[in-house]
């Protein structure tokens, strides 16, 4: 094992992070991201679901024929999601409304089969598990990050506490309502990578098209 | 008859399952470099879509809602529970079938979807128009109408995506935008045009 736990918890989280390099598990990122209460739930159920998921995959990676191995992993991540799902639905039922048909949408959130298809079919146990945690982590970072944005500057509050006392309410701030509707979110995740890449360069993509530098006469 | 048309209008503008609700956003991003491939994926997913949308409904009406057993002399089971994993048993196996079809009779086709095939299993695209159907608690005609047109408005939305991708890349892009990051963008810019259709009602 060339890598240290500790590399496979934090790696993840900027240097190959699942969201803004590997490209996997965005759909959720954009819609739940509105305030950050809800963002946070479902960031630490996606942490929950890879990492167990990652965990019981890689118990059973030697029994596994490889013919219907997508349909295992269904099964087991499905499990652990209508787990999540009926936990929510007691405990928390205003978000588990808020959240709706994304809950069950991890499911197919791409990080999770991701991390069970590249990870945990070759790792034991307790690797994948440390690895099933920090991809979930690095996802949870970036759905914080837009939850923070969004709720901040779109509503003025905070876990649906007031921040910036908006207009409305006799404040000074005027919220940007165009955070609160869905396309400001491919914006915000868009800047961010931009952000991610101009930190770490070595991220950035090869250009498929190269324009040529003509010399000015 | 007008309600399903409404529906379908809905389905395919209003409330498009890429860019007004985000699903399907994995592949939608990774696969629409070029037109061709992004066609073949639009219209895979519009075949599983418009399959596994009114087979989970029958699912739903015949084995899981509660009461929905009483043919089988069990009026008081309920197994709604069990939704999730039963739609995504019904999804699996749809896209296995259409893997072995393609594999088969289009070569070409299966070859350029490659890897992403059988991502489609994990395209939230799928899995919420079921979820979509369920919780909006259509009956069969209205499942499959969604289903069709919810396939149809994914794979239009990719489509035009990777029009503006084949586009986009002689243009000049600062460097950490390159690629993903101007993609986000680009998705935002077209969900802002879409979110027009809004209040568009037949």
């Amino acid at each position: 094992m060339s890598q240290t736990k500790k590399e496979m918890l934090v790696d993840p989280l900027v240097d190959n992070n699942p969201i803004t390099l590997q490209v996997l598990g965005i759909c959720s990122a954009l819609a739940v991201t509105s305030s950050l209460q809800v963002s946070m739930v479902m960031a630490l159920a996606v942490i929950f679901v890879t990492s167990f998921s990652s965990f019981f995959i890689s118990c059973l990676r030697n029994q596994i024929p490889g013919s219907i191995r997508i349909i295992v992993q269904m099964v087991i991540i499905a499990s652990l999601v209508i787990l999540v799902d009926q936990i929510l639905k007691a405990y928390a039922f205003e978000i588990s409304k808020t959240l709706s048909v994304f809950v069950g949408l991890i499911i197919t959130n791409c990080i999770v089969m991701g991390r069970a298809e590249a990870f945990a079919m070759k790792n034991p146990p307790v690797a994948s598990f440390v690895d099933g945690m920090g991809n979930g982590m690095g996802y949870g970072l970036i759905l914080l990050l837009v939850g923070f944005i969004r709720e901040l500057f779109g509503a003025g509050s905070l876990f649906g506490v007031t921040i910036l006392e908006t207009v409305n309410n006799g404040g000074w701030y005027v919220p940007n309502g165009m955070l609160l509707l869905p396309p400001s979110a491919f914006f915000i995740i868009g800047l961010i990578i931009w952000a991610f890449r101009t930190w770490k360069p070595n991220q950035v993509e090869e250009r498929e098209f190269k324009i040529q530098q003509v010399e000015a006469h | 008859m007008e309600g399903l048309i409404s529906l379908a209008v809905k389905a395919i503008f209003v409330e498009n399952l890429a860019l007004s609700f985000f699903l399907g956003m994995c592949t939608f991003i990774a696969v629409s470099k070029k037109i061709s491939t992004a066609l073949g994926l639009g219209i895979s997913v519009m075949v599983v879509q418009a399959i596994t949308v009114p087979a989970n409904n029958l699912l739903l009406n015949y084995l899981l809602k509660p009461g929905a057993l009483a043919w089988a002399g069990f009026p008081d089971v309920d197994l709604t529970f069990l939704g999730l994993i039963s739609y995504i048993g019904v999804i699996a196996a749809m896209v296995q079938i259409l893997e072995m079809v393609l594999d088969k009779y289009f070569p070409p086709l299966y070859n350029a979807l490659g890897i992403f095939l059988p991502l489609i299993t994990v395209n939230c695209a799928i899995l919420g128009g079921s979820l979509f159907m369920v919780e909006r608690d259509y009956n069969f005609a209205e499942a499959a109408t969604y289903g069709l047109s919810s396939g149809f408005g994914w794979a239009l939305a990719i489509t035009a995506m990777a029009g503006v991708r084949e586009k986009l890349k002689y243009s000049d892009i600062p460097d950490g935008l390159q690629g993903l990051g101007i993609t986000f963008i680009t998705a935002g810019l077209m969900a802002m045009a879409f979110m027009s259709f809004s209040g568009v009602k037949l």
